[in-house]
Parts: C-alpha cells; sequence; structure tokens
C-alpha cells in the first residue's frame, strides 16, 4: 500500500493549521498594506512642514523667480540691514537666510551668493534655489547678448520615440521594466519560498528527531518516503499560501481601483481630459506589453522552477535537519545552502536586468542550483525554448542526485543522538 | 514449536564500530523472549534490524519462515525505548494516522481504537493534544498504537519505564494477554524482576555478540551449583560448624526467619544428593527451612558478563 498520500496529507495539515501560517497568510497581506498607508500617511505628514527661507538680496532682483511650493517658502527682508536679517531669521525659528551680494556682473555674482543654515541643508530646497537663481542670471546673460528668449522658448522641442519591434507592434518605453519587473518579482517569491519553507521542513525534521516519534515513523514507512511526504506536504501547505494571497491582491485591487476610479472621475476638469487620453494610451500600451510577454510560458515555467527548486532546496533542508539535534546546531550547514540562493538572486538584479541574455546569466540560468531564480528572471526576456528544457533537465537530473544524497544522510542522521556533525562524518554517513 | 523469528549470522558495522558480530537468535512462536545485555550491546541495533529501519550488512532474517521483508512490516509491532509523539497533534487523529501507516484502513483503526480507549479507560483524552497530556498518559497511547494492529511480533523496549506500579501491572496483564491470544513478544529491558515474572526465553548479548541464548529454566538449570538454604532449630552448633563441614561445603547464610535458626548455605559434591543432607541433619533438630538456592536473571547477567571480560 502505498503511504505517501497519508504522509503529505499529515504534514500539510501540520503546516496549515500552525497558527505561524495563519499569520502569515492573512495578516502580512494587512501588514504590506498597512506599511503602504503609513508611509502615505507620513510623507502627507511631512508636507505640512513647510520651511522658510529669508532672502536677502541686495540687488532686489531675485525674490520674484523663488517659488513658494509645498516644501519652502520664501520672505523678502532685503529692506533691512543684513545682521538685523540674521537676527529676525534666528529669532522667528526661520529654516535659512539666503543672501545674495549686490555684483553687476552676472558670472562674478554666481560665486558669490551665500546659504546661512544651521542644519545640514536640505538638497531638494538648495537644488530649486540654485536652478532658480542660476536660471534668472543666464536670461540675463542671454538678453544682454541680444537673443530673444521668446524664440528660444518657442523652439524648445521635446522628442519622444516611438518604440516599435520590427514585426510591427508598438511598445512603451516601460517594457524593459515591466519585464525585468515580472523576472524579478517572480526569482524574488521563489526565493524567500525556498528560505521560509526550506526552514519549515527543517524544523519539522527536527521536532521529528527530539520528539522520538521518528523511530516509530519509520518502523512503518521508509525513511525517503518520510521525507518525500514531507517536502510534498510542505510545498502544497506553501502553494496554497500563494493561493489565498492571489486571490487577496485580486480582491484588493478590485476595491482598490473601484475606489480610485471615482476618486478620479470626481477630480477631473475638462482640460485634464487631452492628458488623461495620452495617459490612457500609454497604460493602453503598458498592458499591451504586459499581454506580449510569454506569460504561458511564464505561468508554466514559474511552476516547474518553483516545484524543482523548492524540491532541490528542501531535500537540503530536510538533510540538515536530520544530522543536527536542534536548530542552533544548523547554522554551520545553512552557509552553503544560502550562498547559491542569494547568489542567483545577486545574478539576476545586476546581470539579469543590465543584459539578460549575457554570458554571465546565460551560464547561471543552468547551473542547478541557481537556475530557477535566475532563468524566472531571464524568461520575461524571451528564452529560447531549448535553453529551457536544457536548464530544466539538468535542474531535474541534479535533484535525483540531491536527493538521493539527502536521503542518505537523513536515513543515517535521523537516529543519531548526541553528534555534533562535521562534514567528515557527514561523509561517513554516506557509505553507512 | 516452531521459531517466529530466526536470525543466522548477522553483522553490522558503523565504520570502524562493529554493532552486532555474528548473531543467530531464534525466537519460538507464542513466547516471550528477553532481549538481555548491557548498554552499547547492540540490542537497539538488532530490534531496529527487525523492523528494517537499519539493513544487516550480513546475515539473514526469517519471519514466519520467509526471508523478512517490507510487507512483514504491518506484522510487526514496536514500541521503541526513547518514544515520543507529536507534540501538538490531538492523540486520536495521531493515533489514526500511526495506525493507517501501519496500513489499517480508516474505519478499521477507528474502531479498534475506540475498543482499546474504552478498555483503558481513556476515551475523553481523543481530542486532546499530547502536550496536555503526562508523560505516562503519552505513553498509554503509545502502547495502544503499538498493538492496534495485532501484530504477530510485538517489541517492547523498556516498557514499564514511566508507569506508576498501578499502570505498570495494566500494561503486564495486556502484555500478557496479547501472547495467550497467539502475539509473540519480544521484550528488552534492564529490570530483571520483569524477565524474571515474564520471559520463558532469553538471548544475552554482551559487547556484539551472544554470549548465552535459550529457555529461561533451562539456562537457570545451568547456572545452580546444588547449593541450599538450610535452617535448623538446634542446640548442637558446634555440630554444624564442624562434622557437617568436613562432609559438605559449608557457609553461612543469611536469610530472614523468624525462628532462633541456625542458618547454613551448603553445596552439595557430585556424589552428594539432597536427600543424604536431610537425612544426616534431621535428628539434630527441627528443619525450618530447606531451599535450593536457584540463580536469578540478575546473577546469571552479571556472572556472564563479567565472565566475558
Amino acid at each position: 500500500m502505498n503511504k505517501l498520500p497519508l504522509i503529505i496529507k499529515r504534514e500539510f495539515k501540520a503546516r496549515v493549521r500552525n497558527r505561524t501560517f495563519v499569520v502569515m497568510t492573512f495578516v502580512s497581506p494587512l501588514i504590506f498594506v498597512g506599511m503602504i498607508m503609513l508611509i502615505a500617511f507620513l510623507s502627507n505628514l511631512n508636507k505640512g512642514d513647510q520651511k522658510v527661507v529669508a532672502v536677502y538680496d541686495e540687488n532686489d532682483r531675485f525674490y520674484v523667480f523663488l517659488e513658494e511650493t509645498d516644501e519652502v517658502r520664501y520672505i523678502d527682508l532685503s529692506n533691512i540691514e543684513l545682521e538685523d536679517a540674521k537676527n529676525t531669521v534666528r529669532e522667528s525659528e526661520y529654516y535659512a537666510l539666503l543672501y545674495i551680494p549686490r555684483d553687476s556682473l552676472e558670472k562674478r555674482l554666481a560665486g558669490k551668493i551665500e546659504f546661512f543654515v544651521d542644519e545640514t541643508p536640505n538638497a531638494s530646497i538648495l537644488n530649486k534655489i540654485e536652478r532658480a537663481i542660476g536660471n534668472e542670471l543666464t536670461n540675463q546673460q542671454l538678453i544682454e547678448s541680444g537673443v530673444d528668449l521668446s524664440k528660444i522658448e518657442s523652439s524648445q522641442t521635446n522628442v519622444d520615440l516611438i518604440i516599435e519591434t520590427f514585426s510591427g507592434e508598438k511598445t512603451s518605453k516601460l517594457s524593459g521594466y515591466i519585464k525585468m519587473g515580472f523576472g524579478a518579482a517572480a526569482g524574488y517569491l521563489l526565493f524567500m519560498f525556498i528560505i521560509i519553507y526550506g526552514n519549515m521542513v527543517m524544523r519539522s525534521v527536527i521536532e521529528e528527531k527530539t520528539n522520538r516519534i521518528i523511530e516509530i515513523i519509520i518502523s512503518s514507512v521508509k525513511p525517503v518516503q518520510l521525507m518525500m511526504g514531507k517536502v510534498l506536504g510542505t510545498s502544497l501547505a506553501g502553494l496554497t499560501q500563494f493561493a489565498i494571497w492571489a486571490i487577496l491582491i485580486l480582491i484588493l485591487l478590485f476595491v482598490s481601483s473601484a475606489v480610485l476610479g471615482i476618486d478620479i472621475q470626481g477630480q477631473s476638469p475638462q482640460q485634464q481630459v487631452v492628458e488623461e487620453a495620452i495617459a490612457q494610451s500609454k497604460i493602453e500600451l503598458v498592458f499591451a506589453d504586459i499581454a506580449r510577454l510569454p506569460l504561458t510560458t511564464l505561468f508554466i515555467t514559474f511552476f516547474i522552477y518553483f516545484f524543482c527548486g523548492f524540491f532541490l532546496y528542501s531535500s537540503i533542508y530536510a538533510a540538515i535537519g536530520a544530522a543536527v539535534d536542534n536548530e542552533t546546531d544548523t547554522q554551520q550547514f545553512m552557509l552553503p545552502v544560502l550562498i547559491p540562493l542569494i547568489l542567483g538572486i545577486y545574478v539576476g538584479f545586476f546581470s539579469v536586468v543590465e543584459n539578460p541574455h549575457g554570458t554571465v546569466s546565460t551560464i547561471f540560468s543552468f547551473i542547478p542550483l541557481t537556475s530557477p531564480v535566475v532563468m524566472l528572471m531571464r524568461i520575461p526576456f524571451g528564452v529560447a525554448l531549448w535553453e529551457i528544457l536544457l536548464s530544466i533537465s539538468i535542474l531535474i537530473i541534479t535533484i535525483f542526485g540531491v536527493v538521493w544524497f539527502a536521503a542518505k544522510i537523513y536515513r543515517v542522521g535521523i537516529l543519531m543522538y548526541g553528534k555534533k556533525p562535521s562534514y567528515k562524518e557527514l561523509y561517513k554517513w554516506l557509505k553507512y | 514449536m516452531s521459531n517466529l523469528l530466526v536470525a543466522r549470522d548477522v553483522c553490522k558495522t558503523y565504520g570502524n564500530y562493529t554493532a552486532l558480530n555474528n548473531l543467530s537468535l531464534e525466537i519460538p512462536k507464542g513466547s516471550i523472549f528477553g532481549l538481555l545485555g548491557p548498554n552499547g550491546a547492540g540490542k537497539t541495533t538488532f530490534i531496529r534490524i527487525i523492523n528494517q529501519i537499519t539493513m544487516p550488512d550480513k546475515g539473514s532474517i526469517t519471519f514466519n519462515g520467509e526471508a523478512l521483508q517490507q510487507k512483514h512490516i504491518a506484522h510487526i509491532g514496536y514500541l521503541p525505548e526513547e518514544r515520543g509523539l507529536y507534540k501538538s497533534m490531538k492523540v486520536g487523529e495521531q493515533a489514526l494516522y500511526l495506525a493507517q501507516l501501519k496500513g489499517l484502513s480508516k474505519l478499521e483503526a477507528k474502531r479498534k481504537l475506540n475498543e482499546w480507549f474504552e478498555r483503558l479507560e481513556i476515551c475523553d483524552w481523543w481530542n486532546k493534544k499530547i502536550q496536555e497530556l503526562s508523560k505516562g498518559m503519552a505513553q498509554k497511547v503509545q502502547f495502544i498504537v503499538t498493538v492496534l494492529h495485532e501484530p504477530s511480533l510485538l517489541i517492547f523496549d523498556e516498557p514499564f519505564s514511566g508507569f506508576d506500579p498501578v499502570n505498570a501491572n495494566l500494561i503486564k496483564d495486556e502484555i500478557l494477554a496479547l501472547r495467550d491470544k497467539g502475539a509473540t513478544i519480544v521484550f528488552s529491558t534492564h529490570r530483571m524482576e520483569s524477565v524474571e515474572e515474564l520471559c520463558d526465553n532469553i538471548a544475552l548479548i554482551h559487547q556484539s555478540n551472544k554470549i548465552l541464548d535459550g529457555e529461561l529454566s533451562q539456562i537457570k538449570r545451568n547456572f545452580k551449583s546444588n547449593t541450599f538454604e538450610l535452617g535448623i532449630e538446634a542446640q548442637d552448633k558446634e555440630y554444624f560448624n564442624e562434622q557437617l563441614a568436613a562432609n559438605y561445603e559449608v557457609e553461612p547464610a543469611y536469610f530472614k526467619s523468624i525462628y532462633d535458626d541456625v542458618k547454613l548455605q551448603v553445596k552439595l559434591k557430585e556424589h552428594q544428593s539432597t536427600n543424604q543432607l536431610l537425612n544426616e541433619v534431621s535428628s539434630r533438630g527441627r528443619i525450618n527451612h530447606f531451599k535450593e538456592v536457584i540463580p536469578s536473571v540478575n546473577d546469571i547477567f552479571i556472572q556472564s558478563v563479567t565472565n566475558h571480560e
């Protein structure tokens, strides 16, 4: 009789009923949304905090060009003495004093303007001031050399490249970012999944070992069966969690877009209609881009790599769990597991984004320990079928090897107590 | 009587360490078989080999006449010394799971579990988690799980540890009842009085080798030294110390008596018989105590192990 389904069922139930699972599944999306709202709220709060910059301009010409924003407003103190102005700033707790000395020569003046401030000056305020004064000085010089400013303005032209493939499909400029986004999301999700759920597998093996129930179970089933059941049951629990998240996100999107939709209609005056139409067509292009992604391939390969990647890593996690007596002893074995994972993420975020079909990206999308993450990131950019098939084949062959290897360590390890295992010890176990 | 389990030249090594060295054993059907030995002798390794948790490097094991194989798992029940259950799983659910792993259908397992729970009066534990139970209570659940699938071979490793005397007795009675129903029981323990009380056959393993095995009564016959304890109410104490000592090996004995007895331990020589001895001393006073000194399992254990070193 096949006992594997029984084990899978138990492991699945044990994971899903766990309090952390429930919390993670239902609370973490709420926390996520809450964080976003909190950030939005805090940055709104910041807006109310408008800074005051006093301007002391001996030339009496720049104040009008300094535009008030949410961040900063200006007060003209040019009509009193400089020392008095400084005192006023200090007494009224203004943010800073902008001192522009008298100079008729624009080039010279540009290097003499001072900004008195006690705190570390805010870079964006500095930028605004520099740009405003700089513009005015430039314009003045242009006028002095006989240039008609209105002509400059009217001849200013913006270029917007229309991006099109050779087969005639228009794409938005965002296309690259969209692909990157999809790939990064898939790769990162897998990365997190392996770490979180791999740890669960490991903890559950340690639990069985410290509970001493292991001997009873393996007197009924083969250790390999137990290990497989554990890995499969846990990955099913993980997929369940993803399914729940996907549904929650869909609901959230639906609700939020409904709310936002009303918002947009409420505040759209006549003049915005044109802009909106342009925005609309851009959004359509973005959607067309998404639709043109190899979605089916993406979806199928996502599941294959997801499953294979998890299977590969969690067998290693299971073997580690079997080799140790408690969680603190796992540290020495975690590094070799984490290094390829992190390497995969790094290669993904730096190399794939830069050049999805470059040598580094290609090689790492074949190496089995990094291929699930790296290949998932490459796929949105379009990868030849043979590359995907080759990568998956290498991965599956490796899985067989690693599972065999892990099962051996697991089989010996679950019955070993009190030994703090070294790599040398593990090597000996392989020969038992 | 045929044998349920026969081991032939079973060897097992872990790296350089030999856990079992050419172990051969026969476990008769329907008997209670005591597997004895000092710590680290190799008992657990042998039990694990029977359970097919580990495979022997060499040698063969037959179960009911067939080579031991995967399907026999369903006919073996094993209560390990280090026992445990999933702490956060409910008692009933857990027992069902473990029973199903042994090959029972869910329905059958449930029916049998209910029977056992009623019998041991623990029905109200069904929905409790193991972590809410005391150690002894958890042991009871574990015992039920071990015997639930009515195995023909039961292996108990220290079955009484953790039980109070009342429950230990309850479990002992259950074990005897299972034997009477035809189960064969392998019993590994360091509690010699339980061996004395329960076992029909024993095997003694020491440093990976079997140093003794057979029917317990036969072993005892082999180990006895024709020594008798004698308690006699007599005036002439000199006689016992001198004349009797000339004919027999006499030593003072220490046993409890309500009389003011001369207490002796007398060892007979080859040609001497008990009747001869009794004839000789009966005229000297009233005999209140006469008993053959039969070695206890404890004595046999210690003697064999120390002789072997």
